[in-house]
């Protein structure tokens, strides 16, 4: 770095020998690759020199692009600054073009950084309304969310099945096999990590009851809700997010077509679709996988199947059920919301996908817990 | 590299353009010299884009060579290219300005990044190509809050952060107002003249042409190549090639074409009137 700037010319040379009088002298080419060395000799000017005037003398000067002359005019704002008279001179008529192109006054305006500082109590205070807002506006995509469902369902014959069968294919026959192979790895886990606790007690065998219960009722809707919060949810998001940007919401609201009735009922109502059947894939996988553990310890196929069929129930299998169905509604409908409160720009897409997936999550916990309580409490 | 590419800032010799089997544009060649406005001509879908992209070694032609500079660019590697590359600036048709930082943070980026500039004077180098392209005040403006316009102007800002002797520009002033084209056509004429910058512009406006191009090519769908080059005043009038004539008459394919002599043809109308 240091040789290169050695080879190229010097952008000015300080002379201090007249009395009263700074003079500096600018050489014969400031461009891009000497602007640079430029700069650091002026940050190394005297601060609050005893002379009156500051000649800049510009005779020498023969090229000089836009960061020649942003040194150029830095200079005489450091006069300026040091409250020298400032007089440049010996501009060449085609440098003195360009040079009057610029307004050093506006872009000592313009070089100012405009960021402002928050103190704790206003980042806490935006924080709580912006929290605010949100609640508040998914309460209200609720109520807009509804009214669309209805006009969709009361206009069947309108609903564009080929869109819903396109959407069915993302949403779930796509996600089969990553469902497949996290349920029977998560079985495998499930029912290794529980024969070690239960072997001590010489109980191995009920490793099936504990896996099948789990599985069926919490788990299995649970994590294949969290799958689809990632796949499905964070795409949602981006993809109305993007529509959003490029302004296609705006045309289809000036069609006439609601874009809460056009796009996200579609999508919420696959979601709901997808989830229950998605949860049995993962639920038999996750079966499977805790059969191989339980063979591996030594116990029959037989056994551990009768073991499982005994100890679930019908209400089980419809309690896991039903919690998919809402798990599918909440990630849907708030992939879609996400996606509808983009802002502009590339960067407000990502945030809307990590606010979905985040969000998604988050309502997923939030029901499973209130389904726990009012499980335990109706006693199903 | 020879003496002879060495002399233009862009050289294209026998470049065909397109898919393997399938191609857009055959054996283009054409050179731009120092400070020429230079405009690239055409319908709609006949490949003009495709070919600034070639030019910027975005895309890599099926045959032929591109000399930016006097450097092949087409054979150059990924770190020879950024080489060639910082020589020339590019502004893409819809701007394509970073939408999460500001204007002047957009402008500083590749002085920051490509330069051993300090800070401050990337700022002030920074404020000082906006305020030539008109934009002083909209300095901490997100690229979202300005008008079209202004965003072209940013774009164009940015593109000359470098200070490069090629700026490549796609469709500049579509889009714009009659008083904003005519505005950025000054600008770029004065930036031609006064920085010896040579400019390759991507357009199908007539008025930018006639007001800017030292020399123009035209491109064409049907016989994937250049069916006319020159000066924009005598294409005008050559009435030889009715597709050259209709472009720059503003006419359609039903219209009729006047002889050799337009004012007498104009005459023979009116007599059959």
């Amino acid at each position: 770095m240091t040789d290169r700037q050695e080879q190229t010319s010097n952008p000015f040379e300080l002379d201090c020998s007249s009395p009263g009088q700074l003079v500096i002298r600018l050489g014969k080419r400031i461009d891009l690759t000497n602007a640079g060395a430029g700069w650091d000799k002026l940050d190394a000017l005297p601060q609050k020199p005893k002379e009156k005037n500051l000649l800049i003398d510009a005779g020498a000067l023969r090229l000089c692009d836009t960061a020649g002359m942003g040194l150029l005019l830095a200079l005489e704002q450091y006069g300026q600054k040091q409250k020298m008279t400032v007089q440049t001179r010996g501009l060449s008529e085609e440098l003195k073009l360009s040079y009057n192109r610029f307004d050093s006054r506006s872009l000592l305006e313009a070089v100012k950084s405009k960021r402002t500082s928050q103190n704790l109590c206003e980042q806490l205070g935006r924080m709580a309304c912006d929290i605010s807002d949100d609640i508040l506006s998914q309460i209200s995509f609720v109520g807009q969310f509804l009214c669309a469902a209805v006009q969709f369902v009361k206009r069947y014959a309108k609903i564009r099945w080929r869109d819903i069968f396109t959407l069915s294919e993302l949403v779930g026959v796509n996600a089969v096999g990553i469902t497949l192979l996290l349920g029977a790895l998560f079985g495998l886990i499930m029912a290794f990590s529980s024969a070690m606790p239960l072997r001590q007690f010489g109980v191995e065998v009920y490793v099936s009851d504990l896996v099948a219960v789990a599985l069926v009722r919490v788990l299995g809707p649970f994590i294949t809700a969290i799958i689809l919060a990632g796949r499905t949810g964070s795409a949602f998001a981006a993809e109305i997010g993007t529509m959003k940007i490029n302004n296609e919401l705006d045309a289809l609201e000036v069609m006439g077509l609601n874009p809460v009735r056009f796009l996200c009922v579609p999508r919420v109502f696959v979601t709901i679709l997808a989830a229950p059947l998605l949860t049995v894939l993962f639920n038999v996988a996750g079966l499977a996988g805790s059969a191989v553990v339980i063979v591996s310890l030594g116990f029959s196929v037989n056994t551990y199947w009768s073991h499982v069929q005994s100890i679930l129930t019908a209400t089980d299998i419809w309690v896991g059920l039903g919690k998919a169905l809402v798990f599918g509604g909440l990630v849907g409908w708030i992939g879609c919301l996400r996606g509808l409160q983009t802002k502009s720009g590339a960067g407000a897409v990502g945030i809307s996908t990590t606010r979905a997936v985040v969000s998604g999550i988050v309502l997923i916990v939030l029901a499973e817990g209130v389904f726990s309580v009012l499980l335990y409490y109706l006693n199903i | 590299m020879s003496l002879e590419q060495n002399k233009y800032v862009v050289s294209v010799e026998n470049v065909s353009v397109g898919f393997p089997g399938q191609a857009l544009l055959e054996n283009i060649s054409f050179t731009v010299s120092a400070g020429e406005i230079f405009v690239i001509l055409g319908g709609s879908g006949c490949g003009k884009t495709t070919l600034l992209k070639h030019l910027i070694g975005l895309l890599e032609p099926l045959a032929g060579k591109i000399f930016i500079n006097g450097n092949d660019i087409v054979s150059a590697g990924p770190r020879q290219r950024g080489k060639i590359l910082a020589s020339a600036g590019v502004t893409f048709q819809n701007n394509a300005l970073f939408g999460s930082i500001t204007l002047l943070e957009n402008v500083m980026l590749p002085l920051e990044e490509l330069t051993g500039l300090s800070e401050s004077a990337c700022r002030q180098t920074a404020a000082m190509k906006l305020q030539l392209v008109g934009l002083e005040g909209f300095e901490h403006y997100l690229p979202a809050q300005l008008s079209g316009g202004m965003q072209k102007r940013a774009a164009l800002a940015r593109a000359m952060a470098l200070d490069p002797k090629i700026l490549f520009l796609d469709e500049p002033s579509a889009g714009l107002d009659p008083v904003t084209s005519a505005q950025l056509d000054k600008l770029i004429h004065s930036l031609a003249v006064s920085n010896h910058i040579a400019f390759v512009i991507v357009t199908h406006e007539l008025e930018s042409v006639f007001a800017l191009a030292d020399r123009v090519i035209m491109l064409d769908k049907n016989s994937r190549g250049i069916i006319a080059a020159g000066k924009p005043e005598e294409l005008q009038n050559d009435t030889a090639n009715p597709a050259v004539w209709r472009f720059f008459n503003r006419k359609t394919e039903t219209d009729p074409i006047p002889a050799a002599s337009p004012p007498a043809a104009g005459l023979k109308t009116q007599e059959q009137l």
